[in-house]
């Protein structure tokens, strides 16, 4: 299997936190989350969070979007705290925001191209003609320019991301949040959208932050891994995930990949860059 | 201790129907807001209009004329008893106009359009459409709270009109066509008993008042709902559960207060 891209490192000056927990407690009805969560989310970098099921992954996209409120800490997002932010406020800052949800959420009163064209109409400021073209030449950029007039209930999981993935680039957002991006696909579709993450990042430079549980994609994409175990997180780059002493990122690992040493023997074939200033680190 | 259980569940279930209320109320609010504020969502409107309203002509027409022949069938066969059946269009149009049509059209429409909005606006939160709206920086309540709501507010008098009109014409055929009262009679006696303000008016507010009440609790059930389709399906049954006895209770309370 060959990969066609090469992941760039970020200059050094757009390293700083684009997206950042801090200290944060999430709770859902008294269920416990997180504890004391914090990390960060580097500018124009794909991060891609990993952990088990119901680690609460998700539920971090969910924060960051504002969808949900902690009970105690901050969430940064461009500097400025979504956690106690009033409702109209939040519109105003997730115009930054992309989402990809892990089942598109697509509208199912609309077609594909009107699901596409959704934020921008809302959004108000380009004509019906201009709309058309900016959904066209997404539509296009997905591959699905010949579904435009489908219902998302007449997709398969595979169209369904990638008009989800569509959209939520209509705004052109500067962070792009995308839930279980490869789950359910056929290996095709996962690489299909994994090179159009790639591409997207290289050319734009929006902040990318995945959960996934695909890893081989996650090994290969990523800048920035994020890992969330069940007391702690941690943080790092793909290679230094892999070169993990640690008992838990190795079972982990273990558990879901067949071959860890494989795939890092791939991503030394195809050069897949890792920034050298890079650590893992643990919070607690 | 054996009495204290019962107080305590009395307690919760109180602080649980007041807390809801208080909820509903907030809702509420932000309906009426986001229904003032631009953008005006003329399209999703008409939509609903439509989907609440014009698909449920035929079942209010049937039901109308239906209900309209039973009160014929049953005015006609005890006025006969006093030899006053010339009095049947006169009962038939009064029962109809001011208590029959605005209340059954509440509750089928309940049924009807307010089981189905709860069960579309509870889907859309189960398939994370909403988030999804939120995370486009557009609010749910704005864009698809507040044209249903809207809309059943404006098609439930029209429906109620339609379901008296049919039901006028149901007791028409069974007194004039079938019991043979005289077609003058009929319409005459009707013309006479009923009065536009009170009677009709008064109607059309009434209607007006219950779509409020459906179609806020239709809404509000929907945008609640837990995320699963369970939850959808106890949203859609609490929506026709609460609203039918709503609509009852505010049926006497607008009786009593205003004689309409």
């Amino acid at each position: 299997m060959r990969v066609a891209y090469r992941p760039l490192s970020a200059p050094a000056d757009t390293r700083d936190a684009h997206v950042a927990f801090d200290d944060v407690d999430m709770a859902y009805g008294g269920r416990p989350v997180f504890k004391s969560l914090s990390c960060s989310f580097p500018r124009g970098r794909i991060c891609v969070v990993l952990g088990g099921s119901g680690s609460g992954k998700s539920t971090m996209l969910r924060l960051i979007g504002g969808l949900v409120r902690p009970q105690r800490g901050r969430v940064l997002v461009d500097g400025e705290d979504v956690a106690r932010m009033r409702d109209r406020a939040l519109y105003r800052v997730r115009r930054k925001l992309g989402m990809m949800f892990q089942h598109g959420a697509l509208l199912d009163s609309m077609s594909v191209y009107e699901n596409v064209a959704f934020p921008l109409r809302e959004q108000g400021t380009l004509s019906e003609h201009e709309v058309e073209a900016r959904v066209r030449s997404s539509l296009h950029a997905v591959g699905l320019d010949s579904i435009a007039d489908l219902k998302p209930g007449e997709l398969s999981g595979g169209m369904v991301k990638r008009v989800a993935l569509a959209r939520a680039l209509m705004r052109e957002p500067v962070i792009v949040l995308a839930d279980e991006a490869f789950s359910g696909l056929d290996p095709v579709s996962i690489k299909l959208i994994e090179a159009l993450l790639v591409r997207i990042n290289h050319e734009f430079g929006m902040t990318m932050i995945l959960v996934s549980h695909h890893i081989p994609s996650t090994l290969r994409m990523a800048h920035e891994v994020v890992l969330v175990l069940p007391d702690e997180v941690i943080q790092g780059s793909p290679a230094d995930l892999l070169a993990s002493g640690d008992e838990r990122v190795i079972r982990f690992l273990n558990e879901n990949v067949d071959d860890p040493g494989t795939v890092l023997g791939r991503m030394n074939e195809f050069e897949t860059e890792v920034a050298p200033e890079s650590q893992t680190t643990t919070q607690k | 201790m054996m009495f204290r259980m019962p107080v305590a569940l009395l307690g919760r279930a109180t602080i649980n129907f007041i807390t809801q209320l208080g909820s509903m109320a907030v809702f509420a609010v932000d309906v009426v807001i986001a229904s003032l504020k631009p953008p005006l969502r003329a399209r999703q409107f008409l939509d609903e209009i439509y989907k609440l309203g014009v698909l449920s002509i035929v079942i209010i027409c049937i039901c109308g004329l239906a209900v309209g022949m039973v009160l014929g069938l049953q005015g006609y066969n005890t006025l006969v008893r006093f030899g006053a059946e010339e009095a049947l269009g006169a009962v038939v149009g009064l029962s109809l106009v001011r208590e029959l049509g605005p209340v059954l059209t509440a509750l089928l429409a309940t049924g009807r359009a307010g089981s189905a909005t709860t069960a579309e606006i509870g889907t859309m939160a189960a398939t994370e459409q909403l988030d999804g709206l939120r995370m486009m920086s557009v609010d749910p309540i704005d864009y698809v709270v507040q044209p249903k709501a809207l809309a059943m507010i404006i098609v439930m008098p029209l429906l109620g009109a339609m379901f008296t009109t049919c039901g006028i014409f149901g007791g028409y055929i069974v007194g004039v066509s079938l019991m043979g009262i005289d077609p003058g009679t009929y319409l005459t006696a009707m013309e006479s008993s009923i009065d536009f303000s009170n009677d009709i008016a008064g109607s059309l507010l009434k209607t007006a008042i219950f779509g409020v009440i459906v179609g806020l609790i239709a809404t509000y059930r929907g945008y609640t709902s837990e995320p699963t389709s369970l939850g959808v399906s106890r949203a859609t049954t609490s929506t026709v559960v609460t609203a039918s006895v709503a609509v009852l209770l505010f049926d006497y309370v607008i009786t009593a207060l205003w004689g309409i």
